[in-house]
């Protein structure tokens, strides 16, 4: 067997992984997207350019989805930075590795029931009920972006503690005596250091978080009433009750597209900001 | 999407699936958007095969039937009751709406033996010939003479048999009275108007075109099932003007309803008979201007795997003393005389599974049209999404 026949087969299983579940199901949904909805739903071939043109009918789904992904998505880095700080560098490891089992544990559950949980917290009798006895009444959470927002860092922040906990654990601590040796504040040792050495993790669990959430459905659906809206829920719309096949594969593409872009532009911000330093890099 | 459905094992439907039966949490629309029934078809596929299978008078119908219904829908032990008779377990695949129910069949291969659509999709799934025509021969608990024909005669396309009837019900609102100075509300112009005012952040609405298109045109005084364009376009102006005062768009109130969070929403009977019983300040009221009436139906889908268990299901299932099981169960009204029979005296004389005539006589049955009515579902979906 020649090198080359060797490789071929070694690369066979995930070439033919991404032809039958990534770029097969892709063109149907290129194709579709040029076709008509069926009298009864469903879709007929054509092509025409009208299902696109109809897209600013979701421009709120879009609006929603680019505001909440990127808000989440920093809000979520905020508060896994000085988690995964902690866990990496503060806490004794003795502790370390059941304190990352807690990070992990309610992933054990589904994100069905945990919502569900959020639900009830957010709802009248949950947390509002406890800021009426403060004085705080007819606070409304519930159906609200904010409850929305609430889930999407809840249900993700452990993917982006992870990434940055490993780009913090491997940083080398003699560089941290170093810094201090020569007389820099604690502060200036973070911000010229630690920080810059986890970028690849902060990188990562940005990139992470933020794709996922572009194509969030579940969250929206149960913590937003139906209300605040997300073009993932747009899309189940329009496949399980409009039946409009063509437009939903319009949806779908110009998703995928707003998502290349985004993430390029992004890869490319990383990039030339790990360009002055070898170590840096994505993922 | 499809990862919704991955998240639930086995074990976490079961817990979930008994705390709908407990009423605490409920209904369609909630399955449609967690992915549930796809969950429910891989629980029971794990089933069939464990015990042995007795012998059947109907002959060896094989180890499982595949039935798609809504939610809350059916007694457990009549299905218990119906492995132990036959030897096939049933797989119960749950619902949102009529419409992904289509959109799974216009799919093709859903592996359904049973389905329970409603009236008005009925002729739709014959001109897409996704239904099977009924042999009653193999029906014996099947009499059409026993059936109201007003819950009956949708299950007929053109003189063939497609479909029995299961139950039926009806489309109102549920209202809190509590927050209304113990006044219920008995018109879909004071619901919409309510909702823009003393109940502002505390109505509800369907996710569903059906209902929720339909009660904004009852406040015109148009159908429920009018398609017009210039009508269809006076519900979306009310209903975009109202959205801001809503609590939520959803078909799974009922859990608002009980914790107080909401006080008023459109409503299935069988929800309303729900929330009644075990809060009676809640009232289930029929819309003055109209509203729907429905019946929901066994059929049976083109190409469904297990023929013979389908019909052995359908026919234990109209079985009267079966049926009257179920209706204990559901709440829902049947159309089944021989059933309505053996029903417990204050089930027969209540208002809320039988309410009086002229109550009945302003609803519609919903139109095939407006299952497929373009227009209908571009409105439904511009209004979620605006």
């Amino acid at each position: 067997m020649t090198q080359r026949t060797r490789n071929w087969l070694l690369l066979a299983p995930a070439g033919t992984w991404f032809l039958v579940m990534l770029i097969i199901p892709l063109t149907v949904v290129l194709i579709f997207s040029f076709g008509e909805r069926a009298p009864a739903g469903g879709v007929v071939p054509a092509f025409t350019l009208e299902q696109y043109a109809n897209l600013p009918a979701r421009w709120a789904a879009f609006k929603n989805t680019m505001t909440l992904a990127p808000i989440g998505t920093l809000s979520a880095l905020v508060i896994a930075y000085p988690l995964a700080y902690f866990l990496a560098v503060k806490v004794d490891p003795k502790w370390r590795t059941i304190l990352l089992v807690l990070v992990i544990v309610p992933f054990w559950t589904s994100i069905l029931i945990r919502s569900y949980a959020w639900i009830f917290l957010l709802g009248g009798r949950g947390i509002p009920a406890l800021l009426g006895w403060f004085g705080m009444e007819g606070v409304r959470l519930i159906n609200t972006p904010f409850a929305v927002l609430v889930g999407i860092i809840y249900g993700y922040l452990p993917l982006m503690v992870f990434p940055i906990y490993v780009s913090l654990d491997k940083l080398d601590k003699k560089l941290l005596e170093a810094s201090s040796d020569l007389g820099a504040k604690p502060w200036r040792t973070f911000l010229q250091i630690t920080l810059p050495l986890s970028i690849p993790g902060i990188a990562t669990g940005c990139m992470l978080v933020f794709i996922l959430l572009m194509g969030e459905y579940l969250i929206p659906a149960m913590l937003g009433g139906g209300k605040v809206f997300f073009v993932g829920n747009a899309l189940v719309d329009l496949f399980l009750q409009s039946r409009n096949w063509a437009y939903g594969s319009a949806v779908a593409v110009t998703l995928v597209v707003v998502m290349l872009v985004t993430v390029t532009v992004y890869m490319r911000l990383i990039n030339r900001l790990g360009a002055n330093r070898d170590d840096v890099s994505i993922m | 999407m499809t990862k919704d459905s991955d998240y639930i094992s086995k074990k976490k439907f079961m817990e979930v699936l008994g705390r709908y039966r407990k009423g605490s949490i409920t209904r369609r629309h909630f399955l449609n958007v967690t992915g549930l029934g796809a969950a429910t078809a891989v629980m029971g596929a794990a089933m069939p095969g464990l015990r042995p299978s007795p012998a059947f008078a109907g002959g060896n119908i094989g180890d499982r039937v595949v039935l798609a219904t809504w939610p809350n829908y059916h007694d457990p032990s009549n299905f218990e009751a119906f492995t132990e008779a036959t030897g096939a377990h049933v797989q119960v695949n749950v619902f949102g709406s009529n419409e992904e129910m289509l959109a799974k069949l216009q799919a093709g291969a859903t592996g359904w033996d049973v389905y329970v659509p409603t009236n008005y999709t009925i002729s739709t799934y014959v001109d897409e010939g996704l239904i099977e025509p009924l042999d009653t021969s193999k029906l014996s608990n099947y009499d059409a003479s026993a059936f109201d024909a007003r819950y009956a005669e949708a299950g007929s396309v053109d003189g063939t048999l497609y479909a029995v009837p299961k139950d039926w019900g009806s489309t109102g609102m549920a209202v809190n009275t509590a927050h209304n100075d113990g006044k219920p509300i008995s018109s879909w112009k004071e619901f919409f108007d309510i909702s823009r005012d003393k109940f502002s952040g505390r109505s509800m609405v369907h996710d569903y075109q059906l209902t929720t298109i339909g009660s904004a045109l009852n406040y015109f005084g148009y159908s429920f099932n009018s398609v017009d364009e210039a009508e269809l376009a006076d519900a979306e102006k009310l209903l975009i003007d109202v959205k801001p005062h809503l609590f939520a768009i959803t078909s799974d109130y009922q859990p608002s309803m009980r914790n107080g969070d909401a006080w008023l929403t459109i409503c299935w009977s069988g929800d309303g008979k729900q929330l009644n019983t075990d809060i009676p300040e809640i009232h289930y009221v029929l819309g003055a201007e109209g509203g729907e009436i429905w019946s929901d139906y066994y059929a049976i889908p083109k190409g469904a795997p297990h023929s013979d268990a389908a019909y052995a299901l359908i026919n234990f299932l109209l079985d009267p003393t079966v049926n009257a099981k179920e209706v204990v169960a559901h709440g829902y009204p049947t159309a089944d005389a021989r059933t309505f029979a053996l029903l417990p005296d204050e089930l027969k004389n209540d208002p809320i599974l039988f309410p009086a005539q002229e109550l009945l006589s302003p609803l519609e049955f919903g139109a095939a049209a407006t299952l497929t009515d373009p227009n209908r579902a571009e409105l439904m979906a511009r209004f979620k999404s605006a």
